[in-house]
């Protein structure tokens, strides 16, 4: 399965949703998807991951990256992702310490800090 | 002998495919379903890093991934053929500006390697590197006769 990725803004929010498969051939879309809406001027990020089939490394490394970059324009970039198997990846490589992670897109809207 | 083996072109859009092999042999041979996700998870990793070498050092030769089934257990050898410098301990990674860079991706996924997998080789040499996994195997019921 390839990756699908859609964007809507709540307010001062833009959510990301992400479906299918992060690997290492699909996460340079990923990356350049959220590239472009901080280069537009998109901050406070909202990844909704409840689509997302698999997860590696690669990915994991977009999203620090992600991360990154909007925090250099005091943004935002928050996790909605509620499946055991994708929380794990983030849980092993100590990045649920990194990424405020939501149960729904909504509870990532309503965040403030 | 390897149950199955694959070589592939050093590029991403294979490694999916290394991953779809590597969990339909590891079901066969008998690992957990629940430990599958971990499977496919781990050896995605090692495929990745292993295309991540081969194309960074111009190596044209293919990824290897034996699928290995034995008594109890299953393992995973991914191979690259990029000579290694002995191991370093503590020194940092070069070209850590960007935050996508490579290094701290190779190390990313050999963090969630050994994350994942209890029992982890990693070896090095100068003719290449593999890194093993080992799952144990609990033996299918015996088949019933027709």
């Amino acid at each position: 399965m390839d990756l699908s990725l859609s964007t809507e803004t709540i307010g001062d929010r833009t959510i990301v949703r992400v479906g299918g498969e992060i690997d290492v051939y699909t996460a340079p879309k990923l990356r350049e998807q959220l590239v472009e809406l901080v280069n537009d001027g998109s901050f406070h990020l909202v990844v909704d991951m409840e689509g997302v089939d698999f997860l590696d490394s690669t990915g994991l490394g977009v999203l620090v990256g992600g991360l990154k970059r909007v925090r250099a324009h005091e943004g935002s970039l928050r996790l909605v992702c509620n499946q055991e198997r994708i929380l794990k990846i983030f849980r092993i490589t100590g990045l649920t310490k990194v990424f405020p992670i939501h149960t729904s897109v909504e509870e990532a809207v309503a965040a403030t800090d | 002998m390897a149950t199955v083996e694959l070589r592939f072109s050093a590029l991403p859009e294979h490694v999916r495919t290394a991953r779809l092999v590597a969990a339909a042999v590891a079901r066969r041979a008998g690992v957990d379903e629940a430990v599958l996700d971990e499977v496919r998870l781990a050896v995605g990793e090692a495929c990745s890093r292993a295309v991540g070498l081969h194309q960074s050092s111009g190596i044209t030769a293919p990824v290897k991934v034996a699928l290995i089934e034995e008594e109890k257990q299953f393992s995973i050898e991914v191979g690259d053929e990029v000579p290694h410098a002995a191991p370093r301990d503590g020194e940092p990674g070069a070209a850590v500006d960007d935050p996508d860079a490579e290094a701290e991706e190779d190390e990313m996924g050999l963090a969630v390697i050994s994350g994942l997998v209890d029992d982890v080789e990693v070896s090095t040499g100068e003719h290449g590197g593999l890194i093993r996994m080992t799952w144990p195997t609990t033996p299918p019921p015996a088949a019933p006769l027709p």
